[in-house]
């Protein structure tokens, strides 16, 4: 089923000029309401007046974390906060997450978004949708599950964690639909094992899966193990949260609603548009929202698009499957990490600048983090207590500001590798 | 009265302690007392050298994270019941010790000590007319 098929199937020439019209109304607003962006603006001397359709969109400055980081925590909403009503984070590339503001229009566009994606998955209000994402600051658990009721499904809000609990509940509750990030996927057909439940006697028919990067490989395998259709989702907190883009039955690249969040591919080194179907960086520019808008948002997913008519008969454009970033930013348990961050962690507890590395590996279907951290002069101490007690601290900090768990491994100095430019902070094992 | 110790820290793998006294062994420093404190993760080598200094530059020059701590040593005959004795008054008059560790040469003994108030530790044990060694005593062993 198509939710919305006047949208979801309208020509490339009504979907342009609508875009139009609503990229005018949100520069307009920003103009006038946000002061950072104005002076963005006229810094490029461009007026609203500059802007009328798409085809202007490449005028407007970009806007990244950066900016988000300056304006923490409220300093880019259009809205005063009586109109806000929710708040969503995620990571900041520092200690400061990015903090996102919805209105009750934004909620309802983004249930409104999440909706047609689960329609997309084939998803139907008969079925039993699972939810398994984290609720929280974090916006998988409640994008989806504002999207489900909205669909008139049936929504266990169990969030994430504790598997057997999730596969009593499939069993007990008949769930036929499933949302996870994808390697808890993969965790809960082990878990499946485990208990000797056969993945045949569930009713379990579609999975929907995003926050983190996955391969076609990975889809093959919770497919055959969960006995399912594996459908990729999109989105990041910036936008709206999951929902900005999905994969239809077809499983050929993910549909964004772009009568919401309109689309660009950049070259990251240039900034220049790249050509069509190149691949280049992800850039969106938010066109109703109220709370939040972005405008040229560089999502740093490198990923190319396809303007062809799907099979599906929905005229979307497609976003293949992200190839990777054009920053360092790693996604582990569906959560973004920046080395940045742990950094500030470490010269917290020292003057002089840490030396240390990022592993993330695989370990059957979850994602591991080590932290190596060269012990320094200043970290030294001869007692083993109190080594103890900084990896203690170490490992604490780090994982209060990630919200995941860390191995903290004291090492000798200049056992990490230095090279001649950037340091190497990461080494990611995973075969993703 | 105060002994320096050096102290290295040492992750957990094979040859590193080797590596430590090749270290010292080419700079021509002798190693008194030796003893390694290790946990699942790194260890700790304590060491009492001739020439400390000399010590501390050649492993910090071979990138070794290493600190001088202030120790005491004590030397009590090796019999029975000695250092009994001694920590007894220690913990009497409420020194803490942090990690100790001792060698016996012969008739004696010496005990190396690091206590958590290095000044009141050497002050109890001298009025208890125990005896301590000396830094230029005790490298001559």
């Amino acid at each position: 089923m198509i939710w919305n098929e006047k949208i979801e199937c309208a020509t490339r020439g009504e979907m342009r000029l609508l875009q139009g019209e609503r990229l005018r109304e949100t520069v307009q607003r920003i103009y006038h309401n946000v002061p950072s962006y104005r002076k963005k603006m006229q810094a490029v001397g461009l007026t609203p007046a500059d802007i009328l359709s798409v085809d202007d969109l490449a005028k407007l400055p970009f806007t990244t974390k950066i900016d988000l980081r300056d304006n923490y925590p409220f300093g880019l909403f259009t809205v005063p906060m009586s109109e806000i009503v929710r708040l969503h984070a995620s990571s900041g590339t520092t200690g400061k997450p990015t903090v996102v503001g919805y209105t009750r229009k934004d909620i309802q566009m983004w249930a409104e978004v999440v909706t047609r994606s689960l329609c997309m998955a084939g998803v139907h209000r008969n079925d039993v949708v699972q939810i398994a994402y984290g609720y929280g600051l974090f916006t998988g658990g409640l994008g989806l599950h504002y999207g489900t009721e909205n669909l008139g499904a049936s929504v266990i809000p169990i969030s994430g964690g504790n598997t057997s609990k999730q596969i009593q509940l499939m069993e007990d509750f008949g769930s036929s639909v499933i949302c996870c990030t994808p390697s808890y996927a993969l965790n809960i057909a082990e878990v499946l094992k485990e208990m000797k439940v056969d993945p045949a006697t569930l009713k379990l028919r579609v999975g929907i899966f995003g926050a983190e990067p996955w391969s076609e490989a990975m889809r093959k395998e919770i497919e055959a193990k969960l006995q399912i259709k594996a459908i990729d989702i999109y989105g990041l907190s910036e936008i709206v949260g999951p929902g900005v883009s999905c994969e239809c039955e077809h499983q050929c690249g993910m549909h964004i609603n772009e009568d919401h969040f309109l689309p660009e591919i950049i070259d990251p080194e240039t900034l220049q548009p790249v050509a069509p179907g190149e691949l280049g960086e992800l850039v969106f520019t938010t066109i109703t929202k109220e709370g939040i808008p972005l405008i040229r948002y560089r999502t740093r997913d490198l990923t190319r698009l396809i303007y062809d008519k799907c099979e599906c008969g929905r005229t979307l454009v497609r976003m293949q499957k992200c190839k990777g970033r054009s920053d360092d930013m790693l996604i582990i348990r569906g959560v973004n990490v920046f080395p940045s961050q742990i950094e500030t962690v470490l010269l917290q507890m020292s003057e002089v600048e840490p030396h240390y590395l990022m592993i993330v590996e695989r370990e059957g279907t979850l994602d591991t983090l080590t932290l190596m951290v060269e012990v320094q002069e200043q970290f030294f101490s001869d007692e083993v207590r109190k080594l103890q007690e900084l990896r203690m601290k170490i490992t604490r900090s780090i994982e209060s500001i990630l919200g995941i768990s860390v191995n903290v491994k004291l090492v000798e100095p200049k056992t990490i590798e230095r090279t001649a430019g950037k340091a190497q902070r990461v080494i990611d094992k995973r075969r993703l | 009265m105060l002994i320096k110790q050096l102290s290295v820290f040492l992750e957990n793998k094979s040859g590193r302690l080797n590596e430590v006294s090749n270290i010292l062994g080419q700079a021509g420093i002798n190693m008194s007392a030796f003893t390694v404190a290790d946990t699942s993760e790194f260890g700790i080598l304590r060491l009492l050298v001739a020439d400390h200094e000399k010590a501390y530059k050649v492993l910090r020059e071979n990138f070794f994270s290493v600190s001088l701590t202030d120790v005491v040593c004590l030397n009590c005959p090796n019999e029975p019941g000695a250092l009994g004795k001694a920590l007894q008054i220690l913990s009497d008059n409420e020194v803490a010790i942090e990690y100790l560790y001792a060698y016996s040469v012969g008739e004696s003994a010496n005990v190396v000590i690091k206590p958590d108030n290095i000044g009141k530790c050497i002050k109890v044990l001298q009025e208890h007319q125990l005896e301590l060694v000396k830094a230029s005593d005790l490298y001559k062993i």
